[in-house]
């Protein structure tokens, strides 16, 4: 287990390694193979006036003249040892890890990224909590009273829930429980659970159920078809027929084989949403990680792009492995090599 | 990305009224600020009323007046800021020599004296400009403000190395020494040649040739006063030293700026302000549809981009007439066209651009970009109304298409069939991508094939359109273009878009116009000193431009505001186009 | 007082293409301490009717009639809640393959700890105790380790004592015991069914067992019923059905058996063709299409549904032919042939 885990987590980390590697690809190297030069890309970072020689400079200053193999190293340093910038007037240091610095709004990347962090847990894993449990729910019951009106009307929703944009469900829900019956916070509204604990669940709750519909709306629908499966597997007729009430039928046994999938696809999702809920957050003007990420690639702030890339390429190598290491637990048949 | 318009409204309140309803354009319930109307009167929703005078005026103290936008900022740092919100907002915090004076219309676009006691005093024929600050102005942290602080924030932000952002007026104006580069890298170098601080309260501009308006220049936030001692370079946006009566409580970049009264800022220094909220809360990257509906449910009070309302909330704005009472619909310093390219055969050929114009389907277009109340009236040139020196050109038919036209001229061009070219537009904005559709469609029947090729905004200027070698081997021969003025006069409007002497090798906004007779005119324009005069030779510029075909205007545009419920002293302002943001208040 | 005793069951089940008939006028009788061989090929009702005796299809969509008294209750007209206390604990059951069976996220003792707690209401340390207990008596080495094991981490043979080991947790009066050993290999099965012997011997239970492979239950059942298409066709003792059998079909059931005494080389003689649809069931007698005697009951075969008549001393058979031809095909044709080959 223990060597398991320690083979994983170097596998992580090369994992991450690679991607950084690719995202720089995309956004360095690809644009010069198009035929982009050092001073376009510096262009990007100046004002509407800017003269040439700006541009150089400012191309200088930002080493886009550099190899791409030493601008990476570059970044590869700033994390590890931490990395300055000039700021005209003098030096911001920006410490290790240092995933690098906005040219465009002169902030250490990992400091917002951290600052952007606590936003997205909450919506994720409170959204988490209701679509779960909803979704499983939703789906048992479907599934044991398959083909009642129950049955089709909760997966109409579903299917509605999986259809419908976030930015849609978002901005109706906005315009009915907030700005109609006032009953939900308007958007943008969050207060860190240090702060006020019930003030951030009361201006979370609007889009934790928003975000939790979309995927409550896929649980359901994959509980259903889990529960439907498991409860005509034998090991089933077999609880039956030592006299276990059906509920502890239903509960222990038929649930237990139904859920191993949905744990994988949980750790997953969740590992994703850590990486910024990026349509929820924009609907809402959530300062997240999703909206950063939005917010950086439509500025094209490299800088930005990379260190979310590398916040969400984590949470998603963290999360697989999570996954794997809890499929271990949920089914004994696992075994990890 | 880019400014917001800064210009005045020339076109007369009734016109616009028209387009929103019959009883607007400064109607009977409104009353003027400066009787010094006090206490919150419940003003009576009327659309246009903030267009031509200050609706709802009220002089009530407190409250917290909340703001926001969709976007995100350049930067606060009024030495590194180019978008029009900013220009219009930072006069909270910051307070430059001259103003323009914070009222409705045409009276907005008037320059008073801010921090100066007076206008500018030319001499040496306009060469030199001499202000005097008035007296017992404070930073907030209690300094008394200096000439010298005024010239250090106006060096600082013509240091585009660091401060990137600002506009580079002062660069091109000042009669800076040759060894001075800036004043972080070049602290030392003695720049009295190009300002001077012969006492505290009196700052000296010398220009390196004549300027009649440099009062505009004045006017700029670069000279907002900055304490040396404080100026951490780019970093000076974290915490911005006020001069105004709001200081920043709070800078969280890219999300949230608060501003909370500085106790330092005197009320009997500024005849101009009222400062009556306590409290600003500023909201960044807010999602632009909820933006609007919260105004509407009187969550906010303004959305700060002052570009109008999202195609979402536009048809629930003009057809409930209650919130169509609470708008305003101004027409903007700002003109939304298509650059010609006569680097791109055949278009080389006059004739060839002119079948182009002919045969776009000007109505078509107007309706890409949102139709006559969100988008603008069809435009018959590049310089917008507002600007002055503006002449109506009937050059090119301005209906759905002349087929006729289009053929002869392509006929003259030598290619009566019609010819291939591409057509570039910005990917991310519907309107646009609309615009291009529309053209192709309309060239279609003329025998012009277009094919569209969409690229991400955030590099169209630097990468693609704005790259006369990718124009050039990409055979771009027309691209969407959009400009705003950065004031209300013809340099302010045309300058960075007509003269083909600023083309480099990226980052260009003038796509299309090269021209010698244009350059030339621009010229005279720069020396001439009457107002009336200049003005004329940028209208004749415009008129350059449009009979060379350099451009295919789609629409002067306009805007669809919408006032937060509850907020005082609305004034579209004619310097910006938008509601002016110094003295608004809560009731 | 018979102990179990199957009156007319009929078991059915709505479905869009018409009503599955699945076991259609059932009837027998068990003592304590007997074993009944129920054979059939799949389809033939014979899991449906152990499920049915259990009163696992009671909430279903199943249509149930008839009458099933055990211990001188009536289970078809009793409360399914009623049933459940009895299922386990009065009767229990061992099932087909112990793999698919048993939960494969539990272990094996928490399985039968499950099983006994049920019906006895008593700590997890004491029933665990108990389950160490039976997964010894079942033969299953090093019980106390293995308990905390997972089925999958037993072998077949293994497994299907566990399995045992837990339908025996409760010491139920009836034990049916669906194809206890159909996934196991050839020695395994052997072991088993001792196994099972020598528990029915200890428990004096009544035993069901339900197979396909007349092999099976030749030494261990004391009475045979033969089903094909929900119904018996040939009921009697153990030497009834394989020293006089009297139905073709189990005349094709002794010809396709595999015999632990013949060489594995020996054709097999399998029965033509296939189980009838359980929705239309053929006109007449079911077996017909398959049957080659058909011919010699003047058409009857396929008009007439046979009834099972007593043929001599509780033999029952369900077909046209006569007694006496019966005998003589048996005698001249097919003894002689299973004997020979």
């Amino acid at each position: 287990m223990v060597t398991y885990i320690i083979k994983r987590l170097i596998g992580a980390l090369i994992m991450l390694a690679v991607v950084s590697m690719v995202t720089f690809a995309i956004f360095f190297v690809v644009p010069r193979a198009a035929g982009a030069t050092a001073d376009d890309f510096a262009a990007r970072y100046v004002g509407k006036s800017a003269t040439e020689e700006t541009v150089g400079n400012l191309a200088d200053r930002l080493g886009f003249n550099d190899p791409v193999i030493v601008q990476y190293g570059r970044w590869v340093k700033g994390i590890v040892a931490g990395a300055e910038y000039d700021t005209g007037a003098g030096v911001e240091q920006c410490p290790a890890p240092c995933f690098g610095y906005s040219f465009i709004s002169h902030q250490p990347v990992w400091h917002d990224l951290l600052d952007r962090l606590p936003v997205t847990v909450s919506l994720a894993s409170g959204a988490a909590v209701i679509w779960v449990l909803a979704g499983v729910a939703t789906g048992v019951l479907s599934a044991l009273r398959k083909g009642s009106v129950f049955d089709r009307a909760a997966m109409g929703v579903a299917l509605a829930g999986v259809s419908l944009p976030v930015f849609f469900t978002g901005i109706v829900s906005l315009v009915v429980f907030s700005y109609g019956l006032g009953i939900t916070a308007p958007g943008g509204s969050y207060t860190p659970i240090t702060e006020n604990p019930v003030d951030w669940a009361y201006n979370m709750i609007l889009p934790w159920i928003t975000l939790a519909f979309l995927y409550a709306a896929s649980y359901a629908r994959l509980t259903r078809a889990g529960m439907l499966e498991t409860m005509g597997e034998d090991y089933i007729r077999t609880a039956r027929a030592k006299g276990l009430p059906e509920r502890t039928v239903i509960a222990k046994h038929g649930l237990r084989g139904a859920l191993t999938p949905i744990v994988t696809i949980f750790g997953l999702d969740f590992g994703l949403l850590l990486g910024g809920a990026v349509l929820t957050e924009s609907t809402f003007s959530l300062n997240g990680v999703g909206k950063y990420a939005i917010t950086a690639i439509l500025k094209n702030d490299l800088p930005q792009i990379m260190g979310v890339t590398m916040l969400t390429a984590f949470f998603v190598v963290v999360a697989n492995l999570v996954v794997d290491l809890l499929y271990a637990v949920v089914d004994p048949r696992v075994r990890l090599t | 990305m880019t400014k917001k318009s800064a210009a005045a409204i020339v076109a007369a309140g009734a016109a616009l009224a028209l387009g929103l309803s019959a009883c607007g354009g400064g109607g009977a319930d409104t009353k003027k600020t400066e009787g010094g109307s006090s206490g919150a009167s419940a003003a009576k929703d009327v659309p246009n009323a903030a267009l031509e005078a200050v609706f709802n005026p009220s002089d009530k103290k407190g409250g917290t007046l909340k703001m926001a936008v969709s976007e995100d900022w350049d930067s606060v740092d009024p030495g590194d800021t180019y978008y029009a919100m900013s220009w219009n907002l930072l006069r909270i915090y910051g307070r430059p020599l001259v103003t323009f004076k914070p009222d409705a219309g045409a009276k907005g676009r008037e320059l008073v004296p801010d921090l100066a006691e007076s206008l500018g005093t030319p001499s040496d024929g306009g060469k030199t400009w001499t202000y005097k600050l008035r007296a017992g102005v404070k930073f907030e942290d209690g300094t008394p403000i200096t000439s010298k602080d005024v010239k250090y924030a106006v060096l600082r932000s013509m240091d585009k190395d660091t401060l990137v952002n600002g506009p580079t007026y002062f660069n091109d104006w000042l009669d800076l020494p040759k060894d001075f580069k800036s004043v972080y890298k070049t602290p030392d170098v003695n720049t009295d040649q190009a300002i001077e601080t012969p006492d505290d309260q009196t700052i000296v501009f010398h220009l390196n040739r004549a300027y009649g308006g440099f009062d505009y220049f004045a006017a700029l936030p670069g000279t907002v006063p900055v304490p040396k001692a404080k100026d951490t370079g780019v970093k000076y946006r974290d915490h911005v030293v006020a001069s105004g009566p709001y200081m920043f409580e709070k800078v969280e970049a890219g999300k949230q700026y608060t501003l909370v009264r500085n106790p330092n800022w005197d009320p009997a220094t500024d005849p101009i302000r009222k400062a009556l909220p306590d409290r600003y809360e500023i909201s960044l990257n807010v999602n632009a549809d909820d933006l609007d509906n919260r105004i509407l449910a009187g969550d906010l009070h303004i959305d700060l981009a002052g570009s109008g309302v999202q195609p979402a909330a536009l048809s629930r704005v003009l057809s409930d007439p209650a919130i169509k009472a609470r708008t305003d619909n101004p027409t903007q310093a700002r003109t939304w066209y298509t650059s010609i390219i006569g680097d791109v055969p055949p278009l080389d050929n006059i004739e060839c651009r002119k079948a182009v114009i002919y045969g776009a389907d000007r109505v078509g277009l107007q309706n890409a970009y949102g139709g006559e109340f969100a988008g603008g009236d069809i435009a018959s040139s590049l310089m917008p109304p507002s600007i002055g020196g503006w002449k109506k050109l009937d050059l090119y038919p301005t209906g759905t298409g002349d087929v006729e036209k289009a053929k002869a001229a392509l006929a003259a061009c030598g290619h009566p069939d019609g010819f291939e070219t591409n057509m570039s537009y910005r990917a991310d904005r519907p309107k646009e991508k609309a615009t291009a559709e529309s053209l192709q469609q309309a060239l279609a029947k003329v025998g012009i094939k277009l094919t569209l090729k969409g690229y991400p905004t955030s590099d169209y200027y630097s990468l693609y359109a704005g790259k006369p070698e990718f124009v050039k081997k990409n055979k771009i021969g027309l691209a969407t273009n959009g400009w705003g003025a950065d004031w209300n006069d013809g340099f302010g409007f045309m300058s960075q878009i007509t003269d083909s002497r600023t083309i480099r090798a990226s980052g260009n906004y003038n796509l299309s116009v090269k021209s010698p007779e244009v350059d030339a005119l621009i010229d005279k324009a720069y020396v001439e000193t009457d107002v009336a005069k200049r003005d004329a030779l940028w209208g004749e510029v415009d008129q350059k431009v449009m009979e060379n075909a350099f451009v295919l205007p789609g629409v002067y545009s306009k805007a669809v505001l919408v006032r937060g419920a509850g907020m005082t002293n609305a004034a579209v302002s004619g310097a910006w186009d938008m509601y002016d943001y110094l003295n608004l208040g809560v009731s | 007082m018979t102990f179990l005793e199957l009156k007319d069951l009929r078991i059915h089940f709505p479905s869009d293409d018409g009503l599955v008939r699945s076991v259609d006028g059932l009837s027998f009788r068990l003592e304590r301490g007997k074993t009944l061989g129920i054979v059939g090929e799949s389809g033939s009702g014979k899991s449906v009717t152990s499920l049915g005796i259990l009163g696992l299809h009671k909430g279903g969509r199943a249509k149930i009639s008839g009458e099933i008294w055990l211990d001188g209750e009536e289970l078809v007209s009793a409360s399914a809640e009623h049933v459940r206390t009895l299922r386990g604990k009065k009767m229990a059951m061992i099932f087909q393959d112990p793999l698919s069976a048993m939960h494969p996220f539990y272990t094996v003792g928490a399985q039968i700890v499950e099983a006994y707690r049920i019906h006895h209401d008593v700590s997890k340390k004491v029933a665990r105790k108990h389950a160490i207990e039976m997964l010894d008596r079942v033969g299953i080495p090093q019980p106390d380790r293995r308990v905390d094991s997972y089925p999958h981490e037993f072998s077949g043979g293994m497994r299907q004592r566990a399995m045992i080991a837990m339908a025996l947790s409760c010491d139920p009066e009836l034990l049916i015991a669906d194809e206890p050993t159909t996934a196991l290999d050839v020695t395994v099965q052997a072991q088993i069914l001792d196994l099972m012997r020598d528990l029915q011997r200890d428990f004096n239970a009544a035993l069901i067992i339900i197979t396909h492979d007349l092999g099976v239950v030749a030494e261990l059942s004391d009475d045979i019923l033969v089903m094909y298409a929900g119904k018996a066709i040939e009921y009697g003792t153990s030497e009834d059905i394989f020293e006089r059998p009297e139905h073709p079909y189990t005349w094709g059931l002794l010809g396709s058996m595999p015999r632990l005494d013949r060489e594995r080389t020996e054709r097999l003689m399998p029965i033509k063709g296939s189980p009838p649809s359980l929705i239309n069931v053929p006109p007449g007698c079911a077996f017909n299409p398959r049957c080659v005697y058909g011919d010699r009951t003047g058409g009857r075969s396929t008009t007439e549904v046979p009834e099972l008549l007593e043929s001599e001393g509780g033999h029952l058979v369900r077909c046209h032919l006569s007694r006496d031809e019966r005998r003589t095909v048996w005698e001249n044709e097919i003894k002689p042939n299973l004997e020979a080959s």
